[in-house]
Order: C-alpha cells, then structure tokens, then sequence
C-alpha cells in the first residue's frame, strides 16, 4: 500500500489498491440497496468539501457519502469570495485546515491545484476533479459500474470517445482500467485526441474501429467552448462522425457517461436511456464509491 | 585606482598565454610579462582572466517589480555571477517606452549598478503591439536595442512599419519569436507530457513560425534582427538557412534550453515554467549543435527573478521565469565545457565577443587601452547550486544541486573590483591586499 494520507491521481495506485477500494465500494453499494445510511465509520470526523469550479452532482455525492458516514461536512463553493479579496489558494485553505478539518475534498479548475494543496496541509486531501488533470472517484465508479456489470476488467476492451484532450475523466479512466488489465482506445477528432507519448492507449479517429470489439464505451461530454476554440466546426457534424446512437450499439456493449450529458451532441436521448445505459447506476456506484475512499483514507491516519 | 594583476593566464579571442595587465583609469593600461607598476598587486596564479562577461538578455524589473528585483540588487547578481555587462529588457511597469525611461534606466544605474547596464527601449508603445515606439529618440538617449519582450510583435504589418523603421538608422530589434496564436496560453511544452499532466501545451511551431515570418521581413528590409532564446530545433534550423542566404539576423539561446528538457515540469514543478518553455532532449542537442556551428551567436540568461510566494501556486497561475545570472557561467563550465561538449573558448566567445558583436560593439581584447572590464575565474573550483547564496532578490531556479565549475572569482568594471569570490561589494572591502583565491 502506497497511497498515503491523500487520493491525489489512479496514476499513483497500483492494481491492488485500486482493487482494495473496489471491493469496499462494492460493499458500500450493497448497503446502500439496503438502504442503510446511518454508518458510523466516520463519527467525529469532519470533511469540507471546497469547490473552487462549479460542481453538482459531485459535490452532492461527496456529501453525502460523508453523512451516510456519519462526518460533519461543511461546502465551500467559491463564489469568489475569498479569492476575488485577493487572497491565495494555500491562505485560504490553511484556514479552513485550521478550523479543526481532519480531510479536505477539492474541486478546482487548474491541473495539480489539489496536488499543491495536499503538499501544503496535514489534513487528507481528496481529488474531487481538477484542471483536465485527473478526477480519480470519477474513475473509480467508472471501474466499480463496469465490474459490477462485466464481472471483471482484465481483458476488457474499453472505448473513450469524445473530448480525450481536456477531459480529467479520460485520464483517470486510462490509469484506472490499464492498471486492471483493460485495453484503452480513445477516439474523437484529432484536435480532442492526447498525443499518446507511452501511455498505454491506442488513439482512433474512426469511432466505427474504436467500437470493433469493445465491452465498453464511456462517452465524454462535449463542451460549445470547443466549438468556439476552433477544435470541432459544429454540433452537427460532430454527431454524425461521434455521437452515439442506440442502433451502433451491440447488444453486450455497456454504455458510461460522467455527465452531465449533452443530448444530441455526443449522445442520443434513445442511447442515453436505452438498454445499454448504466448512467443513473454510474450515479449509484459514484456514493459508494466515495464512502469507500473517505473511509479508507480515514483508516490510513488522515486524523 | 591602480590594479596590477599577476600570473593569470590570459584568455580572450587570440587564445591563452601567461601574463600580467596592469589597469588604471578604468583602461587596460599595459599588458606584458612580469610588469612591475605602482598599485594594488593580485596574484592569480592558476586563474583565467576573460574579457568581460555580457548578458544580452536580463529582466531587472525596476521600475514598477521592485519586490522581484531592483537595478542595484539584479547588478549585484550579474557581478557575482562575472558579467560586467548586461542589457535591460524594457517590459517593466510602465515599459521603457519614452526617451525619458531610458534616461531614468540609465541614471538608476549610474548610480546603484555594480556593473555597465545597457537599457533597451520597446519597439512599440507599451510594448501593447499596436504603435512604434519613439525608437529614434530612444536611441539618441541611449538604448542600444529594440524589444517587445515577454511577447512577440503579432501583427505582421505592424512588425513589418517597425522593421522599416528600425532599419532607416540601422537599429537593432531583439525578437520574443512566439507567434501566441499558436502557443495559445501554453504552459510547457505541448506533446504527450503535458497531455498526461493535464497542462496546456505550447507548440514549438509558435516558435518556427514565428521566427520564419521575422527572417522574412528582415530579408525584405534590411533591418537587423535578433532572435532571443530560441528553444527549438526548428528554429535553430529555420536561422541556419537564413545565415547562408545572406540575411542580418543573429540568435542567443539560455543556459536552461541547452540543460533542460520538459521533464523538469513533472510534478507540477513551477520553478521549471519559463516561457518559452522547456523543450526535449533533441531540441538541446539541436541548440547545442547550433552553438557549435555558429549558429546560434550567444548565451543569454533571461534572468527573469521572481518571488518565493510567486512561484508557491499552481503552475497555470505562476509566473514563468528562472533566475539565471548568478550560475549561469560555472553552470555550463561544469556541465557543457567540463563534460567535453563545448569547448572552453567557445563558451567564452559566446559570453563575451559574441553579444558584444551582436550588440554592433568591438571585440574586447586584453590588450592595452581596452577597457578594463574583466572577469577572473577559478579553473579548478567547483561547486553546487544552492539558491540561498543568491544575492539577488530571488531565488527562482530549477538547478538546486546542479554542479558548478570554473566559478568566477573576480569581476572588475572599468578598472574596480565590484566582486571577489562570491562577495559583491565595493573595492577595497572586497579586496584582500596583494592575494586572491
């Protein structure tokens, strides 16, 4: 076990962490279908979520997953409080550290912001997504929703398509399922697509080779700024070459998106609900797979 | 004042021979085998004398930066660092853009300057792009070169008037070649690093396509053109071919870009951000090669200090720059000239001849009635990096550890001692009676 007081990245776990995890989110998830969400694992303990980028949905997990555990949570959403009066981001964390805080979730817009701060503070530190870095619980119930589903990911061929350049999501998935055994491809239009360097991916333009084979397709939102900057011409066209569509889907393909969705642009309303679509289990899995990590990262001495 | 300086060997652009030089009046007075002359005698006997080191490249931040550094404290940096001769970059706050500024760089430094400071002025009005800058008047007060650095002049018509104009009085425009619709707010080096780190990537052909577009309209006007801090191999190849047909254009490269690769950046290191940023392994070898050949015509530092807390933040928000003056020869001493990949005195070419060529100067010769801007160094010393001797105002570098060799252990302006073995100050405080090193 090397991870210490902090989840900063999936780049920095090896398979057996990543597994450790899983198995206690799996946990996690089957108390939640049972409904129990008085646990105690974290009494005593306080999380303050701090969300320097807008966030609904993941703040709303981490949450809640803190109280199903029984933390005090307190949110932090900079509405340009602190940070517009000039103050910097490690003054403004040490005084939220200072108000007792055992464990920090961070959101923020700008790659190794988290990082920074983890380096900075004695409170556990957990990456709740940054910059187009990495956003490692995003890529934990990717991977918990596709083993509940698919039995195991070793072996697996794994899609990613869309917005592979800036999406902190595709990273954490690349790291995820290649340290699990899962073969990566992404694809999406050059001007989206990392250059992949010797990272263990095989980059694809062609979304039609992308599916060839594949267990599982994890489509990335596509932002209109992209459009704006040049890198796709217009909604239309991008749906025609990627956009996903029910009838491109075999019947074993299983179907991810982080959300929050564009219909018509990246992804088909009939997709999105269809009989390939884990997306409202992704949700699920993102809880139990955050009272996983908050626990764990209480066990290893985070207070 | 009168210095007698004995044994040291003699090293400049005629090559290395044994003697002594006698300096008075700011002026190499006499040069020859065992002189006996009035004044203070040092022995530098295992020493090197060089003409004086200059810098072509140097942020000192005054005015308007003083929290990162000041005229008297970067001097002080350039003194223990051996340069005696360094030139101001004008994009301070306001910009020298007015012959008043320049008078103001010069005047501070007269008066609190270590060393000789050779103050630029923008090429255009705030260094904003949009208008030339009074260049002509600029010139007549004193600044000996023209530059909108920090960034390039991106508007090409704009860049085209103010070659034209340079060129009427042979001026000399220094070139921040970084075309910033290509490099779109990179903030290392584009490629699979900055993918996986999630950073935004810069792409070396803001670079060459910049530089291209500067050689095309130096070739069509006849204006000298200088390109500072190249980075890539393509645009050190893109200047090859420009030299052999003929155009003015001349290049200077850092002692991070020759040392340095992209790699640095891992781990979201901000002391590594410098613009333009860190490139790869054939892109030293390329700069290096381009050293070598001629090429590229001289070393600069881009001495770009900046504060601690500056630097402490994510690397989006830090500000790019590396102090370099203070370790920028014994820095490539030890790790080029020591590890046999440049020749001694082609280093010295590149810091002393070469920038002063560049800047239209003659060659400095340790003959007499030559200036007596020296700088003495110590062959045998060696040493690390450790930012905490810095006698600058920052600390801003990457090199923490990095072996040092070859340090200087005097630099003399004009005929006074302004740094003995690491220590800035003024003569005779510095300087220990008849015995140095």
């Amino acid at each position: 076990m090397t991870w210490g007081k902090d989840l900063l990245t999936l780049e920095g776990l090896d398979a057996d962490e990543l597994w450790e995890i899983l198995k206690r989110g799996q946990y996690y998830r089957e108390r939640l279908d049972r409904g129990e969400k008085a646990g105690t694992e974290l009494r005593g303990w306080t999380v303050a979520n701090l969300f320097f980028e807008p966030s609904t949905r993941t703040r709303m997990s981490f949450e809640l997953a803190a109280q199903y555990l029984g933390a005090h949570v307190i949110n932090f959403a900079d509405q340009g409080s602190s940070l517009a009066k000039g103050e910097s981001l490690l003054d403004t964390v040490w005084n939220i550290e200072a108000m007792a805080v055992d464990c920090l979730v961070i959101r923020h817009d700008t790659s190794g912001a988290v990082k920074l701060v983890a380096d900075n503070v004695a409170a556990a530190v957990v990456n709740a997504g940054e910059g187009r870095h990495e956003h490692p619980t995003q890529g934990l119930l990717d991977l918990l929703t596709i083993w509940r589903h698919k039995g195991r990911i070793e072996g697996l061929k794994v899609a990613i398509v869309g917005d592979v350049l800036h999406s902190r999501v595709a990273r954490s998935n690349i790291w995820g399922l290649t340290k699990l055994g899962a073969r990566v491809v992404v694809c999406g239009p050059a001007t989206m697509l990392p250059d992949p360097g010797d990272w263990p991916v095989t980059v694809e333009t062609d979304l039609g080779r992308a599916l060839e084979g594949a267990d599982c397709i994890n489509v990335l939102r596509i932002q209109k700024e992209r459009q704006e900057q040049g890198l796709f011409p217009s909604a239309r066209e991008y749906f025609t070459f990627w956009g996903i569509e029910q009838n491109r889907l075999n019947r074993d393909l299983l179907l991810l998106h982080p959300g929050p969705m564009n219909r018509g642009v990246e992804i088909s309303g009939r997709a999105a609900e269809g009989p390939n679509s884990a997306i409202l289990d992704q949700v699920t899995n993102g809880v139990a797979v955050r009272m996983a990590v908050l626990s764990l990262v209480k066990e290893r001495g985070g207070h | 004042m009168e210095l007698l300086l004995k044994n040291a060997v003699l090293a400049d652009a005629n090559g290395e021979r044994l003697g002594d030089l006698w300096l008075r009046d700011g002026l190499i007075a006499e040069v020859g085998p065992d002189l006996v002359r009035p004044g203070q005698i040092v022995d530098l006997r295992g020493k090197k004398i060089l003409p004086g080191l200059v810098d072509l490249h140097v942020h000192l931040r005054e005015p308007g930066q003083e929290g990162k550094e000041t005229i008297a404290t970067g001097t002080a940096a350039a003194a223990r660092g051996g340069f005696t001769t360094i030139c101001a970059m004008p994009n301070t706050t306001p910009s020298i853009d007015t012959p008043l500024l320049v008078e103001l760089v010069k005047l501070k430094a007269r008066d609190q300057g270590w060393v000789e400071v050779l103050p630029l002025g923008t090429i255009t009005k705030g260094g904003a792009g949009r208008e030339i800058a009074e260049l002509g008047l600029m010139a007549r007060a004193g600044a000996v070169a023209f530059s909108d650095d920090g960034a390039w002049v991106q508007d090409a018509r704009i860049a085209h008037n103010a070659f034209r104009y340079a060129a009427q009085w042979d001026l000399l425009l220094v070139s921040h070649p970084e075309d910033s619709a290509l490099s779109a707010g990179g903030e290392m080096n584009a490629g699979s690093l900055a993918d996986r780190l999630g950073l935004k990537g810069a792409d070396p052909v803001a670079e060459v396509a910049a530089v291209e577009r500067d050689i095309v309209l130096a070739k069509a006007t006849g204006c000298r053109l200088h390109l500072t801090h190249l980075s890539t191999a393509g645009a050190v190849d893109a200047v090859r071919r420009a030299k052999e047909r003929g155009v003015k254009v001349t290049a200077d490269v850092t002692p991070h870009h020759l040392l340095l690769t992209e790699a640095e950046c891992e781990g979201y290191n901000t002391l590594a951000k410098v613009n333009p940023p860190l490139r790869r392994r054939e892109d030293c070898q390329a700069l290096l090669a381009g050293l070598l050949d001629g090429t590229i015509d001289a070393v600069a530092t881009d001495h770009a200090p900046h504060q601690d807390f500056e630097k402490k933040t994510t690397f989006a928000a830090a500000p790019a720059g590396i102090a370099g003056l203070e370790i920028a020869w014994p820095l490539l001493y030890a790790n080029l000239v020591k590890t046999g990949r440049l020749p001694l005195a082609t280093l010295i070419e590149k810091l002393t001849d070469g920038p002063r060529r560049i800047l239209g100067r003659s060659p400095l010769t340790l003959a007499a009635g030559e200036q007596a801007d020296l700088t003495v160094i110590d062959p045998a010393s060696q040493g690390g990096v450790n930012p905490a001797d810095f006698v600058g105002k920052s600390r801003n570098t990457p090199f923490s550890g990095w072996r040092l060799a070859g340090l200087p252990v005097l630099t003399i302006v004009r005929g006074r001692v302004v740094m003995h073995n690491g220590r800035v100050g003024a003569e005779p405080a510095v300087l220990p009676v008849a015995q140095v090193g």
